[in-house]
């Protein structure tokens, strides 16, 4: 039995071993000089012109209005007066906190919405198998394909008639159309992979179709959802076309929308409100995906392979 | 329990429900529940989606304006839209800011995917920070790109002056192609991420062990990229590309904040011109023409993706469903 238990360690150890092989590949082969020249430095400079216009637009939002437009040599990099004034007027002057509200409740809405929604749909497309489910499929993946460029005049019109404009519901119900496709998408290929047998086994223990959904695909499926729901509220949240089509009081409008039409007053720009604006407006989602970045990856690069 | 019961149950089980019943009757009926189950997305995409599409073409038939249904006047709006200046350079401007931006993005994004395979420490945070671009709503960022490029208190201005590399501000948004070039930029940075975690996950499917075999055979860096990389990941770089052309294509948000379409309309796409004439001008047919002139690109797109698609599971030899 000893003999056994090494076996097996010995055996894991070789698997470990393979592992790291597997992920290092050749790099054992490459020079310091090399790896500095073809690893770090390319790296540095993306990682550096990737993130500058957010360090930037941080300085700005704590510098106060004379600071921001000093350079001396390369002093202007740093916060030398540090001042909250900027984000105090944003939430104090203006109706930010309101546009940050409206967007919460338009995009929580719009992605409980659409989650529902393309649960119900790749359900029946891929293991209810009704007839024409797979023509419904394509068309669905060709629906994720039609842009909001195109569709935001009529969509206008549509609204006016349905007298919907300045409302949340015109954003609430236009949402979806780009969400439930992507959402369907990526349940698809979730419930591709959960195995027949255990819905066979519920069926004959003479669950429903409903029950066998609630209680044995979906919590299989809980990754998934993470994944939808994260990418649906971060695609409504930086929505601006139709927010900013539909959406005319001041009061009623989202964040993208509200810091672009409402923070310039003629010809003088806040500079320092304005990028306060996109960085609290971006916190929200930043937040969010840092916490289930790999989920994010996974319906980002799941929805693309698939 | 007597023959009857005995059935009554079994049919009881098979049914999951009364026997009979409508419940039972439904629950059996593939065809039935599926409908069911496809309700509520129909709605949706029929109703915000597929009506859209077509109220959309036939607007651009008429001679609607807001407030005003207007008349059917056939092609009239498509004729005079081939008579307009400002069209023709919106054409030119999409095509130049697609172009130019998927390649650099493809290019660049490539590059990226190939870095971040390598080894290095703090691997998965770096990758997680790289996609920062591509989470934040656009629009903001943008705003960051404006405050970049502002003509009297740009950065990259300053930076290039304290260099002695220029000796006066460069007009980023004020001069016609230095306003293209800048807002194609902006698109590459944005643009970037998306390509690169997505590449990075064709990549990081290719086993390291097929390199190992070309390098004992004696193949250069150069030929392990072009014979091994390139090749396996073709199917996923046309999927990739299509997505980034078509959305490249039908960007509105980037060019709306920074430029509004200026200087001179030199930045107009036909996504923001289309805008300008339906909803700031009121025209909302003439606007529709506009976008519905964009649906044959799409179109070639969109069918361009399908071969793409088509193509990789005969590569894969999997069966095609």
């Amino acid at each position: 039995m000893t003999d056994a238990l090494a076996q097996a360690a010995a055996d894991s150890d070789a698997k470990a071993v393979a592992a790291i092989r597997e992920r290092e590949g050749m790099s054992y082969l490459q020079t310091v000089r090399y790896r500095v020249a073809v690893v770090y430095l390319p790296l540095g400079l993306f990682l550096f012109i990737l993130l500058f216009p957010f360090y930037w637009m941080t300085l700005a939002t704590f510098k106060s209005n004379r600071e921001l437009h000093m350079y001396k040599g390369w002093s202007a990099m740093l916060i030398h007066e540090p001042t909250l004034d900027n984000i105090k007027k944003l939430l104090f002057d203006t109706d930010y906190p309101s546009w940050i509200w409206n967007t919460m409740v338009i995009t929580v809405s719009a992605t409980v919405l659409s989650i529902f929604c393309a649960v119900c749909a790749a359900y029946a497309i891929e293991r209810l198998r009704y007839r024409g489910a797979r023509y419904v499929g394509m068309a669905i993946f060709l629906a994720y394909l039609v842009p909001p460029s195109i569709l935001f005049i009529p969509l206008y019109t549509m609204l006016s008639t349905l007298e919907l404009l300045d409302s949340p519901l015109s954003l609430i119900f236009t949402y979806p159309t780009f969400l439930i496709p992507f959402c369907t998408w990526l349940f698809m290929g979730y419930f591709r992979s959960i195995p027949y047998e255990l819905e066979e086994c519920a069926l004959i223990d003479g669950a429903s179709r409903v029950q066998i959904l609630l209680k044995v695909v979906l919590p299989l499926a809980v990754p998934g959802l993470i994944s939808a729901a994260i990418f649906a509220f971060t695609l409504s949240w930086n929505e601006y076309l139709y927010a900013l089509v539909f959406l005319n009081s001041s009061e009623a409008k989202t964040a993208p929308v509200g810091v672009v039409t409402e923070l310039i007053e003629a010809d003088v720009y806040h500079w320092g409100s304005l990028m306060a604006g996109a960085l609290l407006g971006s916190l929200p989602v930043a937040i969010l995906y840092s916490f289930f970045v790999e989920h994010y990856v996974s319906s980002l690069t799941g929805a693309v392979k698939e | 329990m007597g023959p009857d019961a005995m059935a009554v149950s079994a049919a009881a089980v098979r049914g999951g429900a009364r026997p009979g019943g409508f419940l039972s009757r439904l629950n059996h009926s593939r065809n039935m529940l599926g409908l069911i189950f496809m309700l509520p997305a129909a709605i949706f995409l029929g109703g915000f989606l597929a009506y859209p599409l077509g109220l959309g073409l036939w607007l651009s038939m008429t001679s609607a304006k807001v407030g005003d249904p207007g008349k059917f006047i056939g092609l009239a709006n498509f004729i005079w839209l081939t008579e307009d200046n400002v069209f023709w350079l919106s054409v030119f401007n999409t095509f130049l800011y697609t172009v130019v931006a998927s390649v650099c993005k493809f290019a660049l994004g490539l590059w990226l995917a190939m870095v971040l395979n390598n080894h290095f420490p703090f691997k998965a945070l770096i990758r997680a920070i790289v996609l920062m671009p591509f989470i934040v709503p656009t629009v903001l960022s943008a705003i960051a790109f404006w405050w970049l490029y502002d003509s009297q208190d740009s950065i990259i201005s300053w930076v290039l002056l304290g260099l002695g590399l220029i000796d006066h501000h460069i007009d980023f948004l004020g001069d016609p192609w230095n306003a293209r070039w800048a807002v194609i930029i902006a698109n590459i940075w944005r643009g970037i991420p998306f390509v690169a975690i997505t590449l990075l996950a064709g990549l990081q499917t290719i086993s390291p062990s097929l390199y190992e075999a070309a390098t004992i055979d004696g193949a250069s860096g150069w030929q392990r990229f072009r014979f091994i990389t390139l090749p396996l990941l073709t199917p996923i770089i046309a999927v990739v590309m299509t997505f980034s052309v078509l959305f490249t294509f039908t960007d509105f948000q980037l060019i709306w904040v920074m430029t509004k379409g200026g200087p001179v309309n030199s930045t107009h796409l036909m996504a923001t011109l289309s805008f300008q004439r339906a909803i700031v001008g009121g025209s909302l047919g003439e606007g529709a023409a506009l976008s519905v002139a964009m649906i044959p690109f799409l179109l070639s797109a969109i069918l361009f993706s399908y071969f793409g698609l088509q193509r990789r599971r005969w590569q894969q030899g999997s069966r095609d469903d």
